[in-house]
């Protein structure tokens, strides 16, 4: 029967079926970037309208320090909250690049195949926790040890930063590891030729090399800390102020979206001011990108 | 100091930091396995939670866990797929080629609370669909789908060169020797990727908060109408999946071994995310193994 069957038909039927793929494959595309599109555009129609529709002020919200919406007069100083996220997000990177950076080393040019074998599932099992559970793990064990041990609640910055530095530990650790197995073996051979020690080989040469990436992974690691919410919001305190010490409560933009959103009446001004802090998040996850984007650009390898 | 012994300084330090990071991953389990395993049971699993007395469940978050994950995957795989083979196989280098990939690595850095504020707004509010289910999944995908269409690209551009261009001389025409040459060879990697995935889907909860709701109406597991409001089918009815819980018994728990449940819970969900680790690994290998000619 098969020979009945015209051949123009057939090579139309090819025709259609290539013809499909590609429509297919454009719209599951064309709906990523429709997708992105919205987000952007609600949550900045959102935030915006606290600027336009209700008055405030973009300095005061930027860099006021009183944050209470409900109060009369209310007002809306976001200061404490960016100061929460930037400093948890940084003290996380801080305690955890020095680690991360170790362990890829320790991957790949001190013993790939223990590492590969061994550490490397032992890194992906750590990025596959849930955060919540970090966050369980962080109520229960980090808050009570630093109670005991300093003066306050536990509830505060260095809490949130620790449980952080856990979370993005596994980010960091595998954009680097991926960094130095890319780097060419003809360089480190080079090295050792010239009669270098490993770890000469790898402060002298393997790091400078690499350092672009390896940067790459610590502001991935930061951005991750800046956008994390409920490990956070669960061991930070919540408390609307610039603390004065690493052990006081105090508050992100993540940790005060999910707290407050829930409460609010949609349109109102403290409704629309959280979403003006949605929109700050979303700036800073442009600036992460750009940032990663840039240090990529200026990569060696 | 010699170099020498700089050197050997230099390897302890790195080999303790990695030591480290073992023990801490060792602690961690543990300290959720040793804490949650003895609250689990069979009624711990099946029942309902209580608000006020002590001896609830998760029964109602566990399904919904589950049943929020086979949804999402439904609406994520071929989107994800179909956007992956856009980008490895038909997306020229061209200035709207980088935007469509900046628009890929900008959607898989936004946060999830970002993703489910958003969800709120469009799903939730806007197309009406009221926190439910539905509208968590959707926001699920969202947050998915960068990393789907990665591990898809990943996965074709493993192909060798030789393989494609041998189906293409055949006269194969180029969807054709995408869908039955190319993905056939990516398959391993794309489903351990999707696993993989959906082990994250699984522990999600900040994109959930917004969207599939916060509670769980008494769901009556003989219905299984999928139109019924108590039907555990209903996909437009509002979930509370595992993570949600335990995020929400820690910070307002009023049931007095709110602790004990969070520990459980915790136990389940790590057990489940191992669970998906092991699964990807053992399918991903089994199947380069069947597909390949190697041993």
């Amino acid at each position: 029967m098969a020979q009945t069957i015209p051949k123009k038909t057939a090579g139309n039927n090819h025709f259609v079926e290539e013809w499909v793929g590609k429509v297919y494959t454009t719209l599951c595309v064309l709906f990523l970037v429709a997708t992105i599109i919205a987000m952007v555009y609600f949550v900045a129609s959102r935030g915006l309208s606290t600027f336009f529709k209700d008055h405030v002020n973009v300095f005061e919200l930027l860099g006021g320090l009183k944050w209470s919406p409900e109060g009369s007069p209310p007002s809306f100083g976001a200061f404490p909250f960016i100061f929460g996220s930037f400093s948890t997000s940084l003290l996380a990177a801080l305690l955890a690049a020095p680690l991360s950076i170790c362990a890829s080393i320790f991957m790949i040019e001190i013993t790939p195949k223990f590492g590969r074998k061994f550490l490397q599932p032992v890194i992906e099992l750590l990025a596959g926790i849930p955060s919540v559970v970090y966050g369980f793990i962080g109520l229960s064990v980090i808050v009570p040890l630093f109670r005991d041990i300093f003066p306050g609640q536990g509830l505060g910055v260095a809490a949130g930063a620790l449980v952080l530095s856990i979370m993005i530990l596994p980010t960091m650790t595998t954009v680097a590891t991926d960094a130095l197995a890319s780097l060419p073996a003809g360089l480190k051979e080079g090295s050792y030729a010239l009669g270098a020690t490993r770890w000469q080989t790898i402060y002298r040469v393997v790091i400078p090399t690499t350092l672009p990436a390896l940067m790459t992974g610590v502001v991935l690691g930061i951005a991750r800390a800046f956008g994390e919410a409920l490990a956070v919001q669960m061991v930070i305190g919540n408390a609307p102020f610039v603390p004065r010490s690493l052990f006081e409560s105090a508050s992100t933009l993540t940790s005060a979206i999910t707290l407050s959103m829930g409460n609010t009446a949609a349109g109102s001004t403290h409704n629309n001011a959280l979403w003006s802090l949605a929109m700050i998040l979303m700036l800073m996850t442009f600036v992460f990108v750009f940032i990663v984007r840039w240090l990529e650009g200026r990569s060696k390898l | 100091m010699k170099p020498k012994t700089v050197d050997k300084i230099a390897t302890a330090v790195i080999i303790c930091v990695a030591a480290f990071i073992v023990l801490l991953l060792i602690g961690l389990l543990g300290f959720i396995l040793v804490r949650g395993l003895g609250h689990i049971s069979f009624s711990f699993l099946t029942s309902a939670p209580e608000s006020f007395r002590a001896g609830g469940g998760i029964g109602p978050q566990l399904f919904n866990s589950l049943f929020l994950l086979v949804l999402t995957m439904i609406i994520t795989v071929p989107i994800g797929i179909g956007a992956g083979i856009y980008m490895s196989e038909y997306a020229k280098p061209s200035k709207l080629t980088d935007f469509i990939r900046l628009v890929v690595e900008v959607l898989s850095s936004f946060p999830s609370i970002i993703v489910g504020l958003f969800g709120l707004l469009m799903l939730v509010n806007y197309l009406g669909l009221g926190f439910s289910l539905l509208a968590g999944a959707l926001a699920l995908t969202v947050f998915n789908l960068p990393l789907m269409v990665r591990i898809t690209e990943q996965g074709l551009k493993s192909v060798p060169r030789e393989q494609k261009e041998a189906s293409l001389a055949l006269g194969l025409t180029k969807w054709k020797t995408i869908t039955s040459t190319m993905l056939p060879i990516a398959l391993p990697i794309i489903v351990s990727g999707t696993i993989l995935a959906a082990g994250r889907v699984f522990g999600e909860a900040a994109a959930l908060l917004f969207t599939a709701g916060m509670s769980s109406p008494k769901l009556d597991f003989s219905d299984w109408n999928p139109f019924s409001p108590v039907s555990p089918l209903n996909p437009l009815r509002p979930a509370e999946t595992l993570a949600v819980h335990i995020w929400k018994i820690n910070s307002e728990g009023l049931a007095p071994d709110a602790a004990e449940i969070a520990a459980g819970a915790s136990a389940v969900l790590v057990i489940m995310v191992l669970l998906f680790n092991l699964l990807a690994r053992w399918l991903g290998r089994f199947m380069y193994r069947k597909f390949t000619a190697t041993k």
